[in-house]
């Protein structure tokens, strides 16, 4: 949608749009303005909840559940539903104006971004109890010490394969167990006429998300972009490509068209989600999955996905009682496995709630062991300089997928402009 | 700011509204006859100059004050950004992805509308000429303007995919070489041009078309008496007596095509790395792109841009002038 705004706006897109997305919020404003007056203190009252699945409509499953849990509270929950990045954007739009929603639902990388403005509420003010939430998780919405948000689920990356293709090149799955034996098997199976392994390596977040495993798996760091490990890493996508086991088409790849090319079954092996657990289900072949492997053997540290529930900051600080029980809802061991359940593809972040998951779909195992080994893009204290690196990163692995750099100048580049956005 | 199309918004219309009146009284009090239809005028010109300030000024105003100051997201929300005067410009000017986004922006604009002018010119006094089935033909050329952006781009990145697309089937099945159309850096930049024409040569078509119907057909008559044949009817009728609107088509496609987002973030999100990058895919990729709204140097981007596009403009009706002058 933005695209056509833009288009139409010409030129003046960018203030335009920051004009229209203003005059979004202060509509929204005349709504919380007036029940911030109401319910004040007397109970009941509306409060409004802001997510990122628009999707679920009003009818949904999902609806029911947060509307239960405003009920559970006393107050109706007025929820509104955003894409992704226009999220982010109308929560910084509201706070500018003094009209954040009570609830937000939001994508872990973007808790520091919206912490850092000084808009959120810290999970300590709140009185919230974060001691079961897996660490590794719950360090994506840390900045400087404090936790600005829970996770209501987590998601991140593995390796699908195509049994079928496996079976006929004869590769055995669970002898990928390193970066060596990997390459081995893509060997194998385009020996044996089929395509090996496709992936995104797009000019955007997904590009960096995909290429963190690997990146994280030959141990580099995020700090050193341009580290004898991180080439390595980037060495071995580009070395797939040059050979013929990925398609030069995963330079463009968005990770939904990585999907789609796995699933037409030409494909030995697709990096993807825990959100295509379902579709690779119906896939007209046989799937599997394999943990991502690390350079010298193991899992590899994924990167997390999944939201955040955080609490902006109110005027009116007697809306909080309410808001920490809405919160309190979402985050009980049930509630989480409620929320797994109704997406189908959260895995809780906390141990109690992994087990309950695992009771009632024992299938999800390897996901609940690739969510414990994975880790937050905003962690190790990078925090809002996190989409900075990641932007350094992304071209550099475009610059060196598509031949314009090796991969050894892309991220020399990469570093020294990192570098230079960050300091 | 806003105070000032606020009083002159509804001071002109009470003035307006009493206006209408005293136009019909008789002539003696000329002067007060005069101001109070002044009044009318200011009052009939109210919402436009309201729509104006609102939709036009305003937003640019916000633009230059975006593009001075140091908006990071912190100071966005807080509304306390730092005043940095020409910081971003001078960022933005030393920035290695600025001669890359120039050059391209260049190649993008002039090389699409060299093509897209050339193609609907010809195509326009190929469909000058009545035949059969020519209406429809005409409007089936119209195709690419009806079609949602989105889905035209997606269309061409489809058609362009190096491994499944229809382009490379076609190439490799006479022997040719696979391409990588869209991720290759070498070629990123001349397939998004591509689509881009396409999408342009409607509008040179429509407009060139309807120019042409302005030329009187006698002038034609008189030349093939005279014996002159296609071509030189072309290029000593047609041509010429086109080059008025050929001026606007073409300054109206520069300025179109110098903000064009949609096709190039849609096809290869200006990459890989620059190679594709345009100004307003910049400028774009600054404010929204990227996990980081960057609004200062987006801004400051997009400030350029209008500055180019002013030079044409202005350029154009300097050579109208000198055209009026000597006709």
């Amino acid at each position: 949608m933005r695209k056509y705004t833009l288009r139409g706006a010409g030129i003046l897109g960018v203030t335009g749009l920051t004009f229209a997305l203003a005059a979004c919020g202060s509509s929204d404003d005349g709504s919380t303005g007036a029940d911030g007056g109401e319910s004040g203190d007397a109970p009941g009252g509306t409060y409004t909840w802001w997510d990122p699945y628009p999707q679920h409509d009003g009818s949904s499953d999902w609806e029911a559940r947060v509307q239960a849990c405003g009920e559970d509270a006393g107050v109706t929950i007025e929820r509104t539903a955003y894409d992704t990045t226009a999220l982010t954007n109308q929560a910084l739009l509201s706070a500018q104006e003094g009209t954040s929603p009570d609830v937000i639902l939001i994508d872990n990388p973007a808790v520091s971004t919206l912490a850092d403005t000084g808009m959120l509420t810290t999970v300590d003010e709140f009185g919230l109890d974060t001691s079961s939430i897996d660490q590794n998780l719950l360090d994506a919405g840390v900045v400087d010490g404090n936790a600005y948000g829970i996770p209501i689920g987590a998601n991140t990356l593995s390796l699908y394969y195509n049994a079928e293709i496996l079976d006929e090149a004869g590769v055995d799955p669970a002898s990928i167990t390193d970066w060596d034996s990997l390459t081995a098997a893509l060997e194998q199976v385009t020996g044996a006429g089929s395509k090996g392994i496709t992936f995104s390596a797009i000019g955007t977040e997904e590009g960096t998300f995909q290429f963190l495993p690997w990146f994280w798996g030959s141990g580099a760091d995020l700090s050193q972009l341009d580290s004898p490990e991180a080439v390595e890493a980037l060495e071995l996508w580009k070395g797939w490509l040059d050979e013929g086991y990925a398609p030069n088409t995963v330079i463009n790849n968005s990770q939904n068209t990585v999907w789609e090319e796995f699933l037409t079954g030409d494909f030995a092996f697709a990096e993807n989600g825990t959100w295509q657990v379902n579709s690779a289900a119906e896939a007209e072949f046989e799937t599997g999955l394999v943990q991502l492997p690390a350079k010298d053997g193991g899992v590899a540290p994924a990167p997390t996905g999944g939201e955040f529930i955080v609490a902006p900051v109110q005027e009116d600080t007697a809306r909080y009682d309410v808001t920490r029980q809405i919160v309190e809802c979402m985050t009980t061991p049930e509630g989480f496995v409620e929320t797994a359940n109704t997406f189908a593809y959260y895995i809780p972040p906390t141990a109690e709630g992994q087990e309950a998951l695992l009771e009632e779909n024992p299938d999800l195992e390897p996901w609940v062991e690739a969510v414990q080994s994975a880790k937050g893009r905003t962690s190790d204290g990078l925090g809002t300089d996190y989409p900075l690196i990641s932007e350094a990163l992304w071209t550099a692995v475009q610059n060196a997928m598509s031949g314009a750099a090796t991969p050894a100048e892309a991220l020399e580049t990469a570093q020294a402009d990192a570098e230079a956005a960050t300091s | 700011m806003t105070s000032t199309p606020a009083d002159v918004g509804t001071r002109g219309e009470s003035r307006g509204a009493a206006g209408t009146e005293p136009a019909a009284p008789s002539a003696p009090r000329r002067r007060r006859t005069l101001s109070s239809s002044q009044w009318a005028a200011v009052g009939f010109a109210a919402p436009l100059l309201v729509y104006l300030v609102l939709f036009y000024a305003y937003p640019l105003m916000r633009n230059i004050d975006l593009s001075v100051h140091d908006y990071t997201i912190r100071a966005f929300v807080q509304g306390n950004a730092e005043f940095v005067g020409l910081q971003n410009y001078v960022d933005v000017f030393s920035s290695s992805t600025f001669p890359t986004a120039l050059w391209n922006t260049a190649v993008f604009t002039f090389g699409s509308i060299a093509f897209q002018f050339t193609l609907g010119l010809a195509l326009a006094v190929f469909f000058k000429s009545s035949f059969r089935l020519s209406t429809t033909l005409r409007a089936m050329f119209l195709v690419p303007w009806l079609l949602p952006l989105i889905v035209s781009a997606s269309t061409w990145a489809w058609m362009l995919n190096s491994e499944n697309g229809i382009v490379n089937s076609v190439i490799t099945a006479f022997g040719g070489e696979q391409i990588n159309w869209l991720t290759d850096p070498d070629t990123a930049l001349l397939s998004v041009t591509i689509a881009n024409i396409w999408l342009g040569i409607p509008f040179n078509l429509v407009i060139l078309y309807s120019g042409l119907q302005n030329i009187p057909g006698d002038v034609y008559e008189a030349a093939s008496l005279d014996g002159a044949g296609a071509w030189r009817q072309f290029w000593s009728i047609t041509f010429p007596l086109l080059r008025p609107v050929s001026a606007i088509t073409i300054l109206l496609g520069l300025i179109y095509t110098l903000k064009v987002v949609d096709v190039i973030w849609v096809m290869t999100t200006g990459g890989p790395g620059d190679s594709s990058t345009t100004l307003a895919i910049w400028s774009y990729r600054e404010a929204f792109g990227t996990g980081q709204p960057d609004f200062s140097p987006a801004a400051a981007v997009g400030n350029l841009l209008i500055v180019i596009a002013l030079v044409f403009g202005f350029l154009h009706l300097r050579l109208q002038h000198r055209q009026e002058a000597t006709s």
